[in-house]
């Protein structure tokens, strides 16, 4: 049996040929239905975003998207109900909060803003998500891989 | 007949005859007689003889570039892009591989710098003969060319045949055909006659890559596409297709008008290619008889064909647009996806117009519509957010932004920058040119014209009846009013003229989406009412094994991974993901299935359950949004709890966004996998927690809302609990004499008073208060306070909330000071009671809006209009030489209550408008009133002597803030009770088990107000109607050592789900579960990481987190 040997998501420090692993978590009732649209409406976008399904964008504690950071994800996207849309009536509203002071947070520890980034998507919008995620994957692209920020750098210890 | 052409027809035929089958699994990779093997690129396959080396290759998802090839059609070999190596007996040749017969023992190779360069040098030749084509353009593109190098003949037309082909194997034509030879070839109709036989299918048109103006010429027929319905007709469609993203089903449906296999008996090409074999031109229409003990009718409505309006130019001018259009072009899923463009020229608009009431207050359709000037106001609200600089402009008669919320988004609309005009323009001119609209208007004193030019146009068409509306009545028999709508009576506004009809939504009045989700929800409750008796008796109960007890077992991960037909199977390489999953921890078995919905499927799942004691399953394929109950419920029947199943979306978030990328999906297929397992291994089982429902309510308010919500509860069979703060049941009601349609509200209420009185289920406390409640969905308990000094407890499963809301108490106008100002109340009264005080004035001045959409109170009270145009009627039906002057800023009288208006206008009512910055001034002179208002036609001042003025007071909340603390449920801005949803559940709230009806969640007419206590008792009693509530199960749960009980958890969660208490002296937070929707807010926001929630734990999601690094 062949083993992931023959992986085409190159993990590599070479910027040019270098395909980012992204985590996007996505909330079940408006972004996660609008993946699926995309996905029904057959609209291409890269391959390197991996999707966990939350119940509400509030569900997104900030300590997940820096333990994925530091697991070895080169970005996180979080998405959720445009502001006013949210199932649960107002958790986006919380994650916004909470997620604009994050901002802050990834800032100091010198994290690219773009790698950490957060949108509205809603069950009608598979064309945005397309988008999004073409821009999210770029943009993150640009930006090389995540390396230092990684809790096996240089395997003696850990960073942070 | 030459050896090559035998072969070609043998493999026709053999396509015909047998469908394509693909292989799945394992089973069909054995070899048998009719079976050859050959490797392509160095991958081994094995394939029915007879077949093609090009689909080989597409069975193992080799791309090879083609232009001439088509899956229904025979291959022919025009286009030579498809090209490969074969290897043979140690010699090569260089072979097109849509013709070439698969053979036992070879070798292809598809990719060599050769065949790229012979590619290349086709692709050129190919430009050379059509060099406009997009298609042979992107062909170019891939293979890297991008000029020819070849003399341009710059024609249409690359002699690929497909057409021909189309027409003469799969429409049974031959209309299009070859005529002449060597350079001078080309198609043609026979004998170069445009044919009679073309039946203008458009199929070879449609399959065309370069969309050859010569297909236009074989018929004298012109083919027309087919166009779209749901998209207004903004975009074609096929005969076959999903009618709209939601419809459900949501399966194909072939439209059996225009199919041409209805129409010849020929083509079936869908037929071939489903791989699902799903598709059954047999099917015919069932009469089915159905037993049933009520109806109800909610057939909505049409819009108003914008093409009657002959000067508004819509279907003459391309950029006139109606507004269902212009809704369809603004979504995001519509033609444009969402782009706001301009039919003509597809270029953006800069600058739009909204023309309202076009078929709606005019001759024609003689009421409002009463949607349209919300609809237009956020058409161009959102069109504004789409490109922003756009100059939006609505020509209006009246705002009517009488709904709840709506005048505080009109004001919002007007200070984002849309323009409102007071006008209906005369007519709209094309310029020629530049296709742009020139609207003719005129809005001040001197009738001057003004032409503005606009780069499209947006109708706002009005609602009405349906078509077939009047036939359908008469099958049903049912009244329909003069307006062609079903007729319904104000205090039974969901009642046909039919005992057992309920008729609910627009097809009883124009409505927007809270009142028709109100009336369903009425017309439920009416059905129910009917058919009490007969509740539940035609359930059956479905029996499941025990639940095994898995909890303390080592994870046994079984996984099946969908094929989906060829939706995953086609992209993703399910086999190897199978075989990955395999090495996987804790699996211990995985298998690949066609469907793994099908039943045959779900039945395997529970026999290899059982076989294989698994104790957690994953499913990869499409979304759990569709599909995680269905596999739950199947893992439920294998005897494991069903939440210990996990879903990877290998369909829609992986096989179908990476169709060109076959490898990298499946690469991703596996990471899904992975993950999915990763969280699997620490699934636990849960419970929805289940809790006895006390099948009584408690009805707070015993006004109209109150008193009917009670009693279709009672009829339900429900006991209620009716607590009125008054001493008398009526509320409100008690001071409305008459309604505007000639309603006597007295023996009305007198009628539902002796009905609850008469009740035995109703238990009515007046002169109570409500003291305390305590408790959640199916278990209050409220204390209620009696006049008399007694108290009460009483017990019950849910809440609705009609404490009703109060006429405004003006202060303005000198009310209250000066006796001749009065409010419509008053004058009801008086008009009701003593008609001789008033029948000898000779003047009144009526002036709308006190209270109302002002600083204070930023609202419409909706019905002060229609109040005031009754009272006038009355008025002037007691002397008909009064003169009555009614000063308003828009008169907004929605519905059939348009009707009245014009009566009243007709009857010399004099309405004079006015604008909130301009108010009426009134003075006192010489002991005579005086009224000074801007007349906006006029310009100027006039001055009114009235003998009285009646204050149209709006409606202001009562004082609801103690019940909506003791409930805990939210209020607005405003005051009044702020419900779940304002479009989708407009009389639940968030929290279960409460609901609200009436006044209380905003100023509304009789007839609204009886619909939606009906609706309140109809969603209380989805709850009463059952012995048991079960919770969400993947509710928040606390770690009580952890917790510090800081409360940010409690102050989060928007359900009151959680309380901080204090248990052995020490603060901790407490989740009630029957409240909790499973949000997870409080778990995210937890600092000390005591709140967790079931079935998204954080060790669940880091798990998949981590998966994902590997």
């Amino acid at each position: 049996m062949k083993q992931s040997d023959n992986k085409t998501i190159r993990r590599s420090d070479d910027k040019t040929n270098y395909e980012p692993k992204i985590v996007a978590f996505l909330c079940n009732w408006c972004s996660y239905a609008g993946a699926d649209l995309a996905g029904v409406s057959r609209f291409q976008y890269p391959p390197n975003i991996r999707v966990i399904r939350v119940p509400c964008s509030g569900r997104i504690n900030p300590l997940y998207i820096i333990k994925a950071l530091q697991s070895g994800v080169d970005g996180v996207l979080v998405s959720g109900c445009h502001p006013g849309d949210c199932h649960y009536i107002s958790g986006n509203l919380f994650a916004r909060r909470k997620f604009a002071l994050m901002k802050k947070f990834l800032d100091y520890l010198g994290i690219e803003p773009e790698r950490v980034q957060f949108s509205w998507v809603s069950a009608a919008e598979g064309a945005r998500f397309a988008e999004i995620i073409k821009k999210v994957t770029n943009d993150i692209k640009k930006l090389g891989p995540l390396t230092y920020f990684r809790k096996d750098f240089e395997k003696t210890g850990k960073v942070l | 007949m030459s050896k090559h052409k035998k072969q070609l027809q043998t493999r026709k035929r053999k396509m015909k005859k047998k469908p394509v089958k693909k292989k799945v699994g394992k089973k069909i990779k054995k070899k048998t007689k009719n079976m050859v093997s050959l490797t392509i690129d160095g991958n081994y396959v094995t394939i029915e003889k007879g077949r093609t080396i090009l689909e080989a290759a597409h069975e193992l998802n080799i791309e090879i570039p083609t232009l001439c090839y088509h899956e229904a059609l025979s291959p022919y070999g025009a286009c030579r892009l498809c090209v490969v190596e074969i290897h043979k007996n140690g010699r090569k040749k260089i072979q097109a591989s849509c013709l070439y017969p698969v053979e036992d023992g070879i070798e292809v190779i598809t990719n060599t710098p050769e065949l790229q360069n012979i590619r290349r040098t086709m692709i050129e030749l190919i430009m050379a003969r059509a060099p406009h084509s997009e298609k042979v353009k992107e062909i170019a593109r891939k293979l890297g060319v991008k000029e020819t190098r070849f003399i341009r003949r710059d024609e249409d037309c690359i002699l690929c045949g497909l057409c021909v082909r189309m027409c003469r194997e799969r429409m049974g034509k031959s209309v299009v055909g070859f005529k002449m030879r060597g350079d001078k070839r080309q198609i043609s109709p026979p004998f170069d006659v445009e044919s009679p036989q073309c039946i203008v299918c458009g199929a070879c048109y449609s399959i065309c890559p370069t969309a050859s103006e010569r297909l236009k010429k074989i018929s004298k027929k012109i083919a027309r596409p087919l166009l779209d319905e749901f998209d207004q007709g903004l975009r074609s469609r096929s005969a076959i297709r999903i009618p709209f993203p939601q419809a459900i089903p949501n399966v194909a449906v072939v439209d059996k008008e225009h199919c041409v296999h209805f129409l010849t008996d020929e083509c079936k090409i869908c037929q071939d290619l489903c791989e699902a074999k799903a598709i059954n031109f047999d099917q015919k229409e069932e009469v089915i008889d159905l037993q049933v003990g009520s109806v109800i009718l909610s057939c909505g409505f049409e819009v108003y064909d914008g093409k009657k309006k002959r000067e508004y130019g819509n279907g003459r001018y391309e950029n006139v647009v109606t507004s269902i259009e212009f809704e369809r072009i603004l979504s995001a899923s519509g033609p444009f996806q969402g782009h706001i463009q301009r039919l003509s020229d597809k270029k953006e608009p800069k600058k739009i117009a909204f023309i309202q009431c076009v078929g709606s207050r005019d001759e024609e359709n003689p009421y409002c519509s009463s949607v349209c000037c919300m609809y237009a106001t956020k058409e161009a609200v959102i069109a504004k957010e789409h490109s922003p600089g756009l100059e939006c402009t609505i020509f209006f008669m009246d705002i009517r932004a009488f709904g709840k919320g709506f005048d505080e988004y009109y004001e919002r609309a007007k200070r984002n920058g849309v323009r409102y005009i007071r006008c209906r323009p005369s007519s709209i001119d094309e310029v020629p040119e530049s296709k742009n609209l020139i609207i003719k208007y005129s809005n001040d004193e001197n009738g001057k014209i003004h032409a503005e030019e606009h780069d499209m146009v947006v109708l706002s068409c009005g609602l009405e009846p349906l078509r077939q509306m009047p036939a359908l009545a008469q099958r049903l028999d049912i009244k329909l009013n003069e307006f062609g709508f079903c007729q319904t009576d104000t205090f039974t506004p969901v009642e046909s003229s039919r005992k057992g009809i309920y008729v609910c939504g627009p097809c009883t009045e124009p409505k927007d989406i809270p009142e028709t989700v109100t009336q369903s929800s009425a017309a439920a409750a009416k059905t129910m009412e009917l058919l009490a008796e007969k509740r539940n008796t035609l359930v059956t109960k479905k029996e499941y094994p025990s639940e095994l007890d898995v909890a303390n077992q080592e994870p046994r991960i079984g996984a099946f991974i969908c094929h989906c037909g060829i939706n995953i199977g086609g992209y993703v390489d399910v086999p190897q993901v199978v075989e990955y999953t395999k090495t996987l921890p804790y699996v211990i078995y995985a298998e690949d299935n066609l469907y793994t919905c099908s039943q045959d499927s779900q039945r395997r799942i529970i026999e290899m359950v059982k076989k294989h004691k698994l104790n957690r399953v994953v499913v990869a394929s499409c979304t759990p949004r569709t599909h995680e109950l269905l596999f739950r419920e199947t893992i439920r029947e294998a005897g494991l709890n069903p939440y210990l199943f996990e879903m990877a979306n290998i369909r829609d978030q992986c096989s179908w966004i990476h169709m060109i990328e076959p490898k990298e999906a499946t690469e991703k297929a596996k990471d899904l996998v992975l993950m999915a397992v990763a969280k699997a291994q620490l699934l636990t089982p849960l419970k929805r927690v289940e809790i006895d429902v006390i099948q009584k309510a408690l009805v707070i308010g015993g006004g109209i809302a109150g008193i009917v919500s009670s009693l279709s509860l009672a009829r339900q069979g429900f006991e209620v609990f009716l607590v009125e703060k008054e001493k008398e049941l009526g509320g409100n009601l008690r001071h409305i004499y008459y309604t505007i349609e000639g309603d006597d509200v007295k023996i009305f209420l007198k009628r539902i008073i002796k009905q609850v009185r008469n009740n035995k289920l109703i238990h009515v406390f007046t002169n109570a208060e409500i003291e305390s409640v305590s408790g959640f969905i199916g278990n209050y308990k409220t204390e209620i306070l009696i006049a008399d000094g007694t108290k009460a407890e009483l017990k019950h499963g849910v809440v609705i909330v009609a404490t009703g809301a109060q006429e405004y108490q003006p202060t303005e106008y000198l009310y209250g000071k000066e006796k001749r100002v009065i409010t419509q109340k008053e004058l009801e009264g008086k008009l009701s009671s003593q008609p001789s005080d008033i029948s000898h004035l000779s003047s009144v001045v009526m002036i709308q809006c006190i209270g109302s959409r002002d600083n204070g109170h930023p609202y419409c009270s909706r019905r002060c209009c229609s109040q005031a145009i009754k009272n006038s009627l009355k008025l002037l039906e007691l002397n008909p030489k009064a003169k009555i002057y009614v000063l308003y800023r828009d008169i907004r009288t929605y519905g059939f209550k348009e009707d009245f208006y014009t009566k009243a206008r007709e009857t010399g009512v004099m309405f004079i408008q006015y604008d909130n910055e301009k108010r009426p001034l009134l003075q006192h002179n010489n002991g005579s009133l005086e009224i000074s208002v801007f007349e906006p036609v006029l310009q100027e001042n006039i001055e009114i002597h009235p003998d009285l003025i009646v204050l149209s007071t709006g409606i202001v909340p009562g004082d609801n803030i103690e019940t909506a603390k003791m409930l805990k449920v939210p209020l607005n801005s405003d005051g009044y009770f702020l419900e779940a949803h304002v479009k989708l559940r407009p009389v639940d709230f968030a929290t279960e088990g409460i609901f609200v009806a009436g006044l209380a969640h905003s100023p509304k007419f009789i007839n609204e107000t009886v619909g939606q206590a009906e609706a309140a008792a109809a969603r209380a009693a989805t709850i009463l109607a059952n012995e048991k509530y079960y919770a969400e199960a993947t509710v928040s749960h606390v770690n009580e050592d952890i917790c510090v009980g800081c409360g940010v958890c409690s102050s989060l969660c928007p359900y009151e789900a959680i309380e901080i208490i204090t248990e052995d002296g020490k603060r901790i937070s407490k989740v009630n579960e029957a409240l909790c929707k499973g949000c997870g807010t409080c778990v995210a926001a937890c600092p000390s990481g005591a709140m967790d929630q079931y079935g998204f734990t954080k060790n669940q999601i880091m798990a998949m987190v981590e998966a994902i690094k590997e």
